[in-house]
């Protein structure tokens, strides 16, 4: 080992390195290599059109993977996503129902009854010290017996407000959908927490070692709250873009998100033991996953197949590269 | 070593991890019915030599030689079988499971492919005893006994695998001196039973009263070998490290008279770990917290760091009571305070994270302006510190994990010297450190003590507590049972008060206030 | 301190399950309109046995200190597979049986191989398998349908003496068979070893990684027993997503609430087994007193939400802060 003592520029060059994480790197050669066999079997993989609309179809899994990634990077996990997102979008199209009133405040009612779902997984995570994979899961089953209970059990008639399709399906830049927008906001704005605050220093801290950044003086407990709310909230957010796309919320539109919203931040490199990945990174597991379902779908897979083949390939990656390093 | 056919020879072994060197063809020959100490500053290799005898990690080169025939062991297990059993530093012992589990956990007694639990408890029962340490209860769970029980669970599970080497790493750091007493006995008991022990200590004291012969490493190799006694202290201590060891500890300035006490307990007391302490540290001052290990120490200044709940009595900052119900609120605003934790690996540093980050993380709230981190600000006050300290790092982004155990600690401690504190609280920092970081730890403590910080320094080194503290209180069960001033500080002394003797007339002086 | 205080302490959680278990069900034969009668035993040790197999695989795996969210597709998967195979004559159907329960083997297995050889963090590991069992369910029984030998699920779903619910006595057979020996094996042991600290297992000697695949693997065969039963009670195979799903999420609910700790480590499968018990019993509680079936989700989900809440109150007996970090 050359050790030196540091005078104050020689620290700057691993940063560059440390951008090029290899699973980054490997995450975006998949999404090349998907994007190479699609367009084997069709010519219209590589049309502006289709990745467009890829993109747009990813925003809504990148808009929750940005929630479920603060979360992961804290060690934690949150499987209270599919009753959030559902949350998120039934309560929204609930309040659209409420005259101009409702309407005007639907968005911001759906987001805060997901931030309020976060809020009871982060007091049960950091203030009960209850496991994260257990507390999100009751609060998971609490949410979805109070909207069986809300709905009857059957999917709600409220439809989505005219907002709420605007942000999903408009456009207020030619030619980018308004939803690739709002990630890319959303996705700019957690970059710039995780990197440059005090409050991402902190989750990176308390995802490597919660004793330690107690110790330091870090009030861990309500760091981890906010995380969790923000998971919530950004989870019924995407349910609310989820309904203004189709216009309507249903009954298990979240159910359709648990899986690729963690398999998208681990694919990306994060690690789900907290504390190791980057923003970056979890922009390509977004991209990738959603190319994988399109493929799947295009080709016309019956359901069963796109599960097996889904779980497969998502094991698979991780195989290649989110491996633990070898204990010996 | 005389005449007799070596049990045991390692030659020519060497190892690295990734681009570091840890062993470089080093040589070691061990010989039945001897205690053979190894020496060495952290970092010489003496981890590594053991850590490859034992199966742990594979050798890069060299060959290893037990009664003659060439072996290699491919797990622990594969060394177990082999005779050679070693007691880690860190504890082997797995926390859920029962003390008997534990010491027959290699290789259960078995009836029918089934775990035989009442073999199993014969041969714990018997193992306990052999250690000396048939107070421990085989039904107990690990994870509810004190460190130093575990320790002496530790041994007896090495007992029990009826090994012909025995390797002790650092074995009796967590143990009180009666069981301390106790294991030399075992061990001396061992080496005439005819097996061979080789011992990894950082106490003089003790490798003076047991080993036969030493070996002392030194950047990877062994550097000397000789017989037990024939050299004096400093001839080993230099060889160890390579260099002149001489004033240790910087000068004291004498008493203060006029600096203001800073903190102050009264009648604290915590479960039935602290019992009414009270005690002052004024602005200037070292404060040494001395005593056996356990007796209260750490739950002490965890107390003030705002740890621990459930506490009465006071805590006084500056003259006024307050109440500190967290790090945040110990080291944040006017009281600021700072706790170098026991265990910097676990308490004190995030090792994945780079240096930087480690460094800047407890003054967070101090380099950002509306939950911005000011980056110039931060590369300003690292550079300070990386300066002062004399941090060896090959670059900031490095993980601070890469770092020597030395330098972790700089880092640490240079990680709550950007807050400035007032109040410096160190739980026992030079533990596990080398030699010559220990010295520039003493010098920083001087000078911030000199800048007008107050500390209060628990340490298990009584030449520590005697070469730095201007005063020393001697905790015993949770109380203060001496205060120890200036030339009193003395390692007779301060061994006697430990023990809770009352030596030469010198009646405890209770409640030692300001 | 006495032995058996020792074992007390060791059974705790164990027997606080088994506690709250009588407790629900006195309250639940109590105002059930037809009382304690072999009847109302037999339908609630019907519906128990089934989360109590699963369960039971949730623990082996806990206890290592992972956790297989995949246990819930398993059943399901065994299930539609059952529902083809386990029919026609004695040896057919035992043929069957052994085909059904070799597929839960071979499930566990492969989530143990991804899982310790290949590396995995066992939470997305078998989310990952799960979708793959599901899909693979899905396959096999594309919409509800098939038969089972109806003999031997009357047989096995009955009563023995007209008394003893024989799916009760399958249960006790299975943990004599299946839990008792893993319990008090080396490997066993092994297992518990890595869950509580795997470092020390290693620097033990422990044999880590085949006490973990061992664990994995039975845990697959009991889900797949969870989902013979199944077949056993319905008569048919489903591959429902939803209740596939809910059983993962009952199985940790059971485990938790059995004194199995998520840590890993601790615990026992007879704890789970009355944890599934207690919390089926508790889920039938909204049908003794009447309620609307709208709310059991909701009364479920709170009943959970309190269940996990309770294992925080310990923590105010804390008085060291930094035990909050393990």
């Amino acid at each position: 080992m050359s050790e030196t003592t540091l005078g104050g520029i020689a620290g700057r060059m691993p940063k560059f390195l440390r951008r090029a994480d290899p699973a980054v790197v490997t995450a975006f050669a998949c999404i090349v290599v998907l994007l190479l066999l699609g367009s084997l079997y069709s010519r219209s993989f590589l049309s502006p059109e289709y990745l467009l609309q890829q993109l747009k179809v990813a925003s809504f899994l990148g808009v929750i993977a940005t929630g479920m990634m603060l979360v992961i990077l804290l060690g934690q996990i949150d499987l209270s996503v599919p009753w959030s997102v559902a949350t998120g979008a039934m309560m929204a199209c609930a309040a659209a129902a409420y005259g101009s009133v409702g309407v005007a405040l639907a968005i911001p009612f759906g987001v805060l009854c997901g931030v309020a779902i976060g809020l009871v997984n982060g007091i049960g995570v950091a203030y009960l010290r209850i496991p994260s994979m257990i507390i999100t899961l009751a609060t998971n089953a609490v949410a979805q017996g109070l909207m069986v209970v809300y709905t009857g059990g059957f999917s709600p008639q409220d439809s989505a407000t005219a907002a709420m399709r605007y942000l999903a399906t408009g456009f207020t830049i030619p030619g980018v959908p308004n939803a690739v927008i709002i990630w890319a906001l959303i996705g700019a704005a957690m970059v710039f927490v995780l990197t440059r605050t005090s409050f991402g220093r902190a989750v990176y801290g308390i995802g490597n070692r919660e004793r330690a950044a107690y110790l330091s003086g870090i009030d861990t407990r309500r760091i981890v709250l906010i995380a969790f709310a923000v998971s919530g909230g950004l989870s019924a957010f995407g349910g609310v873009l989820l309904a203004g796309y189709a216009s309507k919320a249903a009954q298990s539109m979240g159910d359709a998100y648990l899986l690729p919203s963690i398999a998208a931040v681990v694919l990306g490199g994060t690690s789900i033991l907290g504390g190791r990945g980057s923003y970056l990174g979890t922009v390509a597991g977004v991209i990738l996953i959603t190319l994988l379902q399109s493929i799947l779908s295009v080709m016309q897979m019956p359901e069963a197949g796109r599960q097996i083949i889904y779980g497969a390939v998502i094991v698979s990656m991780l195989l290649l590269y989110g491996r633990a390093p070898a204990s010996r | 070593m005389d005449g007799a056919a070596p049990l045991f020879r390692m030659e020519g072994i060497s190892k690295r991890y990734g681009g570091v060197r840890a062993l470089e063809k080093a040589d070691l020959t061990v010989a039945a019915g001897g205690i053979h100490a190894i020496l060495g500053e952290n970092g010489a290799g003496k981890s590594t030599l053991i850590k490859i005898m034992a199966g742990v990690v594979a050798p890069d080169e060299g060959t290893m030689t037990l009664d003659g025939r060439e072996v290699s062991f491919a797990s622990p297990a594969a060394a177990n079988q082999s005779g050679i059993v070693c007691i880690f530093q860190e504890l082997s012992l797995i926390p859920e499971l029962s003390v008997a589990d534990n010491i027959v956990i290699s290789d259960p007694p078995k009836r029918f492919g089934m775990i035989d639990r009442k073999a199993q408890r014969r041969i714990a029962e018997e193992a306990l005893a052999r250690a000396g340490a048939s107070d421990i209860h085989p039904c107990a769970l690990v994870k509810d006994l004190p460190l130093s029980r575990r320790q002496m669970v530790e041994i007896a599970k090495a007992l029990a695998r009826k090994p012909r080497i025995l390797i002790l790493d650092e074995a009796t750091s967590a143990l009180t001196a009666a069981d301390v007493a106790k294991v030399f006995e075992v061990l001396k008991r061992l080496r005439s039973e005819g097996l061979a022990l080789l011992y990894i200590s950082h106490r003089m004291n003790e490798i003076a009263e047991l080993a036969d012969h030493c070996t002392v490493f030194r950047n990877g190799r062994n550097v000397a070998s000789y017989p037990a006694g024939s050299k004096s202290d400093n001839e080993v201590v230099e060889l160890m490290i390579g260099r002149e060891y001489s004033h240790i500890f910087p000068p004291k300035p004498g008493p203060t008279a006029a600096a203001t006490t800073v903190l102050e307990a009264r009648n604290l007391s915590w479960a039935d770990r602290l019992d009414n302490i009270s005690l002052s540290v004024r602005a200037g001052e070292v404060v040494g917290l001395g005593g056996l290990d356990g007796q209260g120490q750490r739950e002490l200044l965890l107390a003030f760091f705002g740890v621990l709940r459930g506490l009465s009595g006071e805590i006084l900052i500056d003259g006024k009571p307050v109440s500190i119900a967290s790090p945040t609120a110990a080291s944040h605003g006017r009281i600021g305070m700072a706790l170098i934790p026991e265990d910097r690996k676990t308490e004190g540093l995030m090792l994945p994270m780079t240096v930087r980050e480690n460094l800047s993380f407890a003054a967070l709230d101090r380099l950002s302006k509306g939950g911005i981190i000011d980056r110039a600000a931060e590369q300003r006050l690292i550079d300070d510190m990386v300066g002062l300290l004399a941090i060896k790092t090959a670059g900031l982004d490095i993980p601070v994990g890469a770092l020597s155990g030395g330098n972790q600690q700089k880092v640490v401690i240079a990680k709550w010297l950007m807050r400035q504190p007032r109040i410096i609280l160190l739980n026992d920092p030079t533990r596990g450190i080398d030699v010559g970081t220990k010295q520039e730890l003493y010098q920083l403590m001087r000078k911030l003590a000199d800048a007008g910080a107050a500390i209060l320094f628990y340490s298990t080194d009584y030449d520590e507590l005697i070469g730095c503290c201007d005063r020393v209180l001697v905790l015993y069960d949770g109380a203060v049972k001496r205060e120890l001033v200036g030339a009193e500080i003395t390692e007779h002394a301060l061994i006697a008060s430990a023990l809770n003797i009352h030596g030469e007339g010198a009646g405890p002086r209770q409640g030692a206030g300001a | 301190m006495k032995d058996w205080r020792y074992w007390l302490a060791e059974q705790r959680g164990t027997l606080l399950a088994f506690g709250i278990f009588i407790v629900m069900f006195a309250i639940y034969s109590a105002n059930h309109p037809a009382g304690f009668t072999a009847n109302v035993v037999q339908t609630a040790a019907n519906k128990g046995v089934l989360l109590a197999f699963v369960a039971m695989a949730q623990t082996l795996v806990v206890i290592t200190a992972g956790i297989d969210l995949s246990v819930g597709m398993i059943f399901t998967l065994t299930n539609c597979m059952a529902s083809w195979l386990v029919i026609g004559t004695g040896l057919e159907t035992a043929f069957g049986v052994l085909a059904v329960l070799g597929t839960g083997l071979l499930c566990g297995a492969v989530n143990g191989a991804i899982v310790i050889y290949g590396r995995l963090q066992p939470i997305v590991a078998t989310i990952a398998t799960g979708a793959v069992f599901f899909g693979l369910a899905l396959l096999l029984r594309p919409v509800p349908g098939g038969s089972v030998n109806e003999d031997l699920a009357d047989f096995l779903t009955g009563r023995f003496f007209g008394v003893v619910p024989a799916s009760l006595v399958a249960l006790l057979v299975i943990v004599l068979v299946v839990w008792v020996p893993f319990s008090r094996s080396e490997l066993g042991r092994a297992a518990y070893a890595a869950g509580s600290s795997e470092t020390a297992a290693y620097m033990s000697g422990v044999p880590i990684r085949r006490g973990k695949f061992l664990a994995y693997t039975l845990a697959g065969l009991l889900a797949a027993i969870g989902g013979l039963f199944l077949t056993f009670f319905t008569y048919t195979g489903e591959a429902a997503y939803a209740s596939g799903n809910a059983y993962t999420l009952f199985s940790i609910a059971a485990v938790v609430l059995g004194g199995v700790s998520l840590f890993g480590g601790k615990g026992s499968a007879i704890g789970a087994i009355f944890g599934a018990l207690a919390f089926r019993t508790i889920g039938d509680l909204l049908f003794v007193f009447d309620f609307d079936p709208l709310w059991q989700p909701l009364f479920q989900g709170v009943i959970l939400l309190i269940a996990v809440s309770l294992g925080a109150f310990a923590l105010f007996r804390v008085r060291n802060r930094l035990e909050w970090f393990l």
